[in-house]
């Protein structure tokens, strides 16, 4: 049996996973990183819009700063975030983006003078002064008050994440590609690795470390349209599932884009609405103002995506050989600015619409539809991203439930987190496995090896069973019928229920390929029942909250309810069981900045109030009175309403023009 | 009416021992609409093949890892479309990189090498205090940068040089643009001679034939062969060679 140690082990190595592993290489510690492709692919390439950070440079930035960003955030997660966690975020992603300027990456850049720019629709000049010539850009997004998400044109996430890949491979971190985390290795509530499995040789070793962390990024693909990549399988969530020790927070809040292209589910970027894009229905009619006057087309990503079904259903949708869709029009924005600014959204519209989104008027229309686009739930975990209940485990990005982006994350707020707790959470992650000593028996480690080794060759010899593409398939249609955009009762129950049945059969399923090595069917055959774990979180939590929030919207409970569910969902999955067991941590209001109130969308009463928020209401404003009639600034009320800690050179203020 | 394709795709397990040979398997599947590589090939594994190998990721021409040899040529699988092709598709892994099997090849690697070999991160020697406003940047030379930074790293331009065929340890046309990217970065303060010690051998800049095989394949559209040229141009003047 193969034995590999380190200090640091990072399972993933997407945006946060690498930023994590900088941390600790940067401190010292040998640092693995486990990727299932190079890294260099791994989903976060895929980012385009943008990276929210409140610099505050551009002309229509100005004024931006941490406490906007948090207003925004905390408002965009419809309260079910946790703040300090979303003010350590705010508070870093400004320092974040200036060094990933550092490190190379290539961000728009402001020039002086006058711009073009097309806003509601007309076209608008923005004049940029001389000062600012040079520094970094910001385009909109929808959900926030400033223009705060920096941009490489549509390809950020791409020179984002090559020049985090490039950092690490400069700090000599060990980066080993094809590799898969298939079960952690843990005794007494303590991490100490993972059973790994090379995608290439099969053969299954035991990664060693101080401390773990994982990074595997979301789980959309146990739903059939998602504008997710093909290895967003949740496996890094399961294996932490699985443990039965580690705990996943809030796995029925999941976000759906308003605009992958139909049907493919290829993502066209927030950031074609950011530049001026609009939404039209089957006449041309450009329909978001209707419902929403104030925001209109750059609603949050859960309204627009409602407003989109509800419009559809009324029968305002496209007609088409497979399904109804509606209109994205970016023609509005000129060739010019489309291609400079949104060549990607330009090429994906050529290769797989046919069409080029430049050509004015109908013939430039993309076909568009709502899908499913991020996890908000994961691996839940302290604010130094350390799993509540088992020691030595750390997670971060997508995989974690950190939770700064509660019931709904904002467009652009995403790879920041990543960044960010790669930053954060990894320098927690290291002096952890700084602090720490490997203290476990090789019998144990051997125990777990073996287990997965005996698990794979059971596979391989079964000679009749399941056919696991039919149960994937099947899991990926329930959880797109019933555990949607929109959800209720019924078919959330019915979900649970067959979803069940499909757990207990893919225990039973047989792998035609009798290969242990490079064997893509092998590899469904234990990934499946693993996302089918996930997907039972999901729909289970989202069968038990009787409410809507966010992006949770259940038609039987259309209100808001902070009475009751102003708390936090916890999943765990006990050895042998075919359920979850589903807990909950409540949110406290009284400690709250920003106490939950009206978030800006649809009728005022569609809100069950939580007596406490007006309370504490009282209590911050009666702060904030007395401390600005001391003068005090801004930095010392945040910090009497509501201290948070982070690591002093995080802490700092950020510097910005005219400061 | 819809056509019936035929996909023909080389089948090799260096894995497995007693496997010898390479050989051809042939899949007939009707085409749909819109259908791309990405889409047939997923069809074939799902309902008639499933130990084929191939590598998607982003399927939307954006991670890289979808290069193969399709109808002679090195192209993004995701973003091809099958109704560009005739009837007969003939699929086969990107030469020059280690096989991993069938349709599936080691890039990655093959790439880190490539980018610890050319030191593909950025050389400065400043401090930074990341809480202060960041240095600004001529915004036409972040553009540059911008250019040269799309690079994915899918393989194409190395599959379809002519010199990387002959010399194993060509830096391909990937490297050297990744040579031009850091040259006209302001952040790095890496001048001719450093890039000189890096590539200025025969297997670097010098061993180019210029033949453009890589731009023409290149699916980001980079402007190699310039980007080529200008570096030798500018490394040739070091050291009198
Ligand atoms: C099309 C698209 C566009 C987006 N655009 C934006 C945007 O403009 N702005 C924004 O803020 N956000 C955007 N997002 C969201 C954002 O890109 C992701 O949330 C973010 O990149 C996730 O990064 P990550 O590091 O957490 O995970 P990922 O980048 O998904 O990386 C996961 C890593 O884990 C590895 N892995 C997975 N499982 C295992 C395992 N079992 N063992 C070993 N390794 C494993 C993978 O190989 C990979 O390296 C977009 C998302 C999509 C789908
Ligand atoms: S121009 Fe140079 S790098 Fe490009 S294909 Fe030809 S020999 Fe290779
Ligand atoms: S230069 Fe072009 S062809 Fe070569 S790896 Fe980069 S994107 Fe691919
Ligand atoms: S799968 Fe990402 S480029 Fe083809």
């Amino acid at each position: 049996m193969k034995i590999k140690y380190c200090d640091a082990l990072v399972i993933g190595g997407g945006l946060a996973g690498l930023r994590s592993a900088v941390a600790a290489a940067k401190k010292g510690l040998s640092t693995t990183v486990l990727s299932l492709v190079p890294v260099k692919r791994s989903h976060s390439a895929a980012a385009q819009g943008g990276m929210q950070a409140s610099l505050g440079n551009a002309k229509m930035s100005e004024g931006d700063n941490e406490d906007v960003h948090f207003a925004d955030t905390v408002k965009g997660s419809d309260w079910g975030c946790d703040q300090e966690v979303a003010r350590m975020f705010v508070t870093t992603a400004p320092k974040a983006i200036r060094e990933l300027a550092s490190w190379g990456v290539p961000w728009t850049r402001i020039k002086k003078g006058n711009h073009e720019a097309v806003i509601n629709t007309k076209r608008t000049t923005i004049f940029e002064e001389d000062n600012k010539h040079g520094l970094i850009n910001s385009r909109d997004f929808g959900g926030t008050k400033k223009w705060r998400t920096c941009y490489t044109s549509d390809a950020t996430g791409h020179t984002m994440l090559f020049a985090v890949a490039n950092e690490s491979l400069k700090l000599n971190v060990n980066i080993e590609d094809r590799k898969e985390a298939i079960a952690l290795i843990h005794e007494n509530n303590r991490c100490y690795g993972a059973v790994v499995r090379d995608l290439i040789t099969g053969e299954i070793a035991a990664y060693v470390a101080k401390g773990t962390l994982i990074a595997t990024g979301g789980y959309g693909r146990i739903f059939e349209i998602t504008t997710n990549a093909v290895i967003c399988e949740g496996i890094g969530t399961a294996i932490a599932l699985e443990t039965g020790v580690a705990k996943l927070g809030n796995m029925e809040a999941v976000q759906f884009h308003p605009t992958p292209l139909f049907p493919s589910g290829i993502l066209l970027t927030e950031g074609c609405r950011g530049d001026g894009g609009v939404l039209r229905d089957k006449d041309g009619h450009r329909f978001m103002p209707d419902y929403e006057p104030e925001k209109k087309d750059l609603a949050s990503r859960d309204v627009v995506s409602r407003r989109m079904v509800e419009h559809m259903r009324k029968g305002k949708g496209v007609e088409s050989p497979y399904g109804t869709h509606l209109w994205l029009d970016i023609s509005i924005l000129g060739r010019e600015h489309i291609e400079k600014n949104l060549r990607d959204v330009q090429e994906i519209c050529e290769y797989f619409a046919g069409i080029d989104p430049a050509d004015e008027g109908r013939k430039g229309w993309a076909p568009v539809h709502p899908m499913q686009h991020y996890s908000m739930g994961g691996i839940r975990t302290k604010p130094t991203g350390e799993s509540q209940t088992l020691n030595g485990l750390f997670s971060a990005g997508e995989a974690a439930c950190w939770d700064m982006h509660g019931f709904n994350r904002l467009g652009g707020n995403s790879v920041s987190e990543t960044v960010v707790a790669g930053m954060i959470v990894g320098n927690y992650f290291a002096d952890y496995c700084i602090a720490n000593q490997v203290d476990i028996k090789t019998e144990v480690i051997e125990k777990f090896v073996f287990e997965k080794e005996a698990y794979m060759k059971e596979l391989v010899s079964k000679d009749s069973g399941e056919d696991v593409f039919r149960i994937k398939n099947r899991m990926k249609k329930i959880m797109q019928e019933h555990v949607g955009i929109f959800r209720d009762g019924n078919g959330l129950l019915s979900a649970v229920t067959e979803l069940e049945q499909l757990y207990i059969k893919s225990q039973n399923v047989a792998v035609k390929n009798k290969q242990l090595s490079a064997n893509p069917e092998l590899e469904e055959a234990y990934r499946v029942p693993m996302m089918l774990k996930v997907a039972l979180c999901v729909a289970k939590g989202a069968l038990d909250r009787t409410e809507s929030r966010g992006a949770h919207t259940r038609e039987d409970y259309p209100k808001r309810d902070d009475e009751n569910w102003l708390k936090r969902t916890l999943t765990s999955w006990k050895d042998g069981n075919t359920m979850p067991t589903v807990e909950y941590e409540p949110l406290d209001i009284m400690k709250m900045e920003i106490p939950p109130g009206f978030r800006g969308y649809g009728a005022k009463g569609n809100l069950i109030e939580n007596p406490l928020s007006a309370k504490r209401q009282l209590e911050v404003d009666h702060i904030k009175e007395e401390m600005e009639s001391k003068e005090k600034d801004r930095y010392e009320i945040q910090d009497a309403l509501m201290p948070f800690e982070l690591q002093e050179e995080y802490k700092k203020r950020n510097v910005r023009l005219g400061d | 009416m819809a056509r019936e394709l035929t996909i023909r795709v080389l089948r090799y397990n260096p894995q497995d021992k007693n496997e010898l040979r390479a050989y051809f398997q042939e899949y007939k599947i009707k085409e749909a609409d819109s259908m791309t590589i990405y889409l047939a090939l997923t069809q074939i594994r799902e309902t008639m093949d499933a130990g084929l190998s191939f590598d998607f990721v982003c399927r939307a021409g954006i991670c890289g890892s979808c290069a193969m040899m399709i109808n002679g040529r090195p192209r993004l699988a995701c973003r091809t479309l099958t109704k560009d092709l005739p009837q007969e598709i003939v699929l086969l892994p990107l030469p020059t990189f280690k096989l991993i099997k069938d349709l599936s090849v080691n890039t990655g690697e093959w790439m880190d090498a490539m980018s610890k070999r050319v030191e593909s991160w950025i050389h400065s020697s400043k401090e930074i205090d990341i809480s202060n406003i960041e240095e600004p940047i001529e915004p036409e030379v972040a553009d540059a940068v911008f250019e040269l930074d799309r690079c994915i790293e899918c393989g194409c331009c190395v599959a379809g040089c002519g010199t990387k065929l002959i010399k194993e340890d060509f830096v391909g046309a990937v490297g050297l643009n990744r040579i031009a990217r850091f040259e006209c970065d302001p952040h790095d303060e890496r001048d001719a001679e450093d890039y000189y010690e890096l590539v200025g051998d025969d297997n670097g800049i010098f061993g180019c034939m210029t033949l453009l095989g890589c731009e023409d394949t290149c699916p980001k559209h980079l402007p190699l062969q310039n980007k080529i040229a200008y570096m030798r141009r500018k490394l040739a003047t070091v050291k009198g060679s």
